[in-house]
């Protein structure tokens, strides 16, 4: 299991804008690289990323091989009601870690 | 050429090339100060800074049962965070039973095979660099302190000489990058004092963690000399050295460089 970790604010006031900060471990090893032998190294990436909120999706990133290891993705949304933020991240050879934050909204 | 030009040209070369000497002690700065005001963010920030994934597998490690002794670290060691406080500012340190200091890496592989009864871990394995964070990350904030007394002096001595000898096919000496040109850019990057404050750290070029040996490696490979084997005491020694002219510069472990 990769670690993960997030920074978002526990308790926001309705409507405010909030920065969601998500980091977590991973090689994300390109595919183009070769090894001792001088064969290449396979892709071993995270393709996908969602967030979503209160079960409805909130954002949404693509990862590509030029990103570097242990992605850092950051974004906003708009504090709308308390509940959870769910983060998933899924990639090559059936890589899948999942987080998740509570948020109280005033 | 007359001879009188060539005195006058040798003495104008070799006062461009004189050294500056060691860093006044007011006057050091870490790697920190160096970086662009992003990296800087980065370290600062727990949930930002990558070096914080390996303290908390580091964490993890210091709880897991190891080796036929069937010990924890936590067994002997109790909570980290009261135990481990300041113990890595005191590293390299010496040791009785080597008869030498060792760094805290070869410290945590000692206990490993000693008390743990288990196997040693390879250098800049995930397992001790995590070790290594979680520890060094305990002495945050804290001044580095290297014994500076009989037992460690020829040992400080040894490491002071590999940091002023010129090496490899630049016939370059740390010092003269370090002590002399600090500040100035080496291509498009700032040249810094080299103080190995914040190991093992975060480097955005390696995108992983790694130790002062492989840093040093990496300085070695640059000036085309002729590196050490990972755990070599050569090494130790300029840790040790590098800690000492560090000493009273505070710990960042994790950091973070570019």
């Amino acid at each position: 299991m990769a670690r993960a970790l997030i920074n978002a604010p526990a308790q926001a006031k309705r409507g405010e804008i909030i920065e969601i900060k998500t980091l977590i471990s991973h090689n994300m090893e390109t595919g183009f690289r070769p090894d001792n032998t001088g064969k290449p190294v396979p892709r071993d990436i995270i393709t996908d990323f969602i967030c979503k909120y209160n079960g409805q999706e909130i954002f949404r990133a693509e990862l590509f091989p030029a990103i570097a290891a242990n992605p850092f993705l950051t974004f906003f949304t708009v504090a709308t009601e308390s509940g959870t933020l769910s983060f998933e991240w899924t990639g090559d050879n059936g890589f899948t870690a999942t987080e998740s934050v509570n948020i109280t909204v005033e | 050429m007359r001879p009188a030009a060539a005195v006058v040209l040798a003495t104008a070369v070799l006062g461009a090339t004189a050294t500056a000497g060691e860093i006044p002690l007011a006057d050091r700065k870490s790697g920190y100060e160096f970086m662009a005001r992003d990296t800087r963010a980065m370290q600062d920030d727990d949930t930002a800074n990558p070096g914080m994934l390996w303290v908390l597998d580091g964490e993890a490690l210091w709880k897991r049962t190891e080796g036929s002794a069937g010990k924890s670290c936590v067994d002997c060691h109790g909570d980290a965070r009261v135990s481990m406080k300041g113990v890595a500012a005191r590293y390299p340190a010496f040791n009785a039973a080597r008869g030498r200091p060792v760094d805290l890496e070869e410290r945590i592989n000692i206990c490993r095979t000693q008390q743990q009864q288990s196997t040693p871990l390879p250098f800049e394995s995930k397992e001790l660099l995590a070790l290594a964070a979680y520890v060094g990350q305990q002495s945050r904030g804290m001044p580095i302190e290297i014994a500076d007394d009989e037992r460690t002096k020829p040992f400080l001595q040894a490491g002071h000489e590999l940091f002023t000898q010129r090496q490899g096919q630049l016939n370059l000496s740390c010092a003269q990058c370090h002590d002399d040109n600090w500040g100035q850019k080496l291509a498009g990057a700032a040249i810094p004092q080299g103080h190995p404050t914040g190991y093992p750290l975060y480097r955005l070029e390696w995108q992983t963690l790694g130790s002062l040996q492989r840093r040093l490696r990496n300085c070695l490979f640059g000036m085309r000399a002729i590196s050490y084997p990972l755990g070599a005491p050569e090494y130790v020694d300029l840790e040790l050295y590098l800690m000492w002219r560090a000493r009273g510069m505070p710990v960042e472990t994790p950091a973070v460089r570019p």
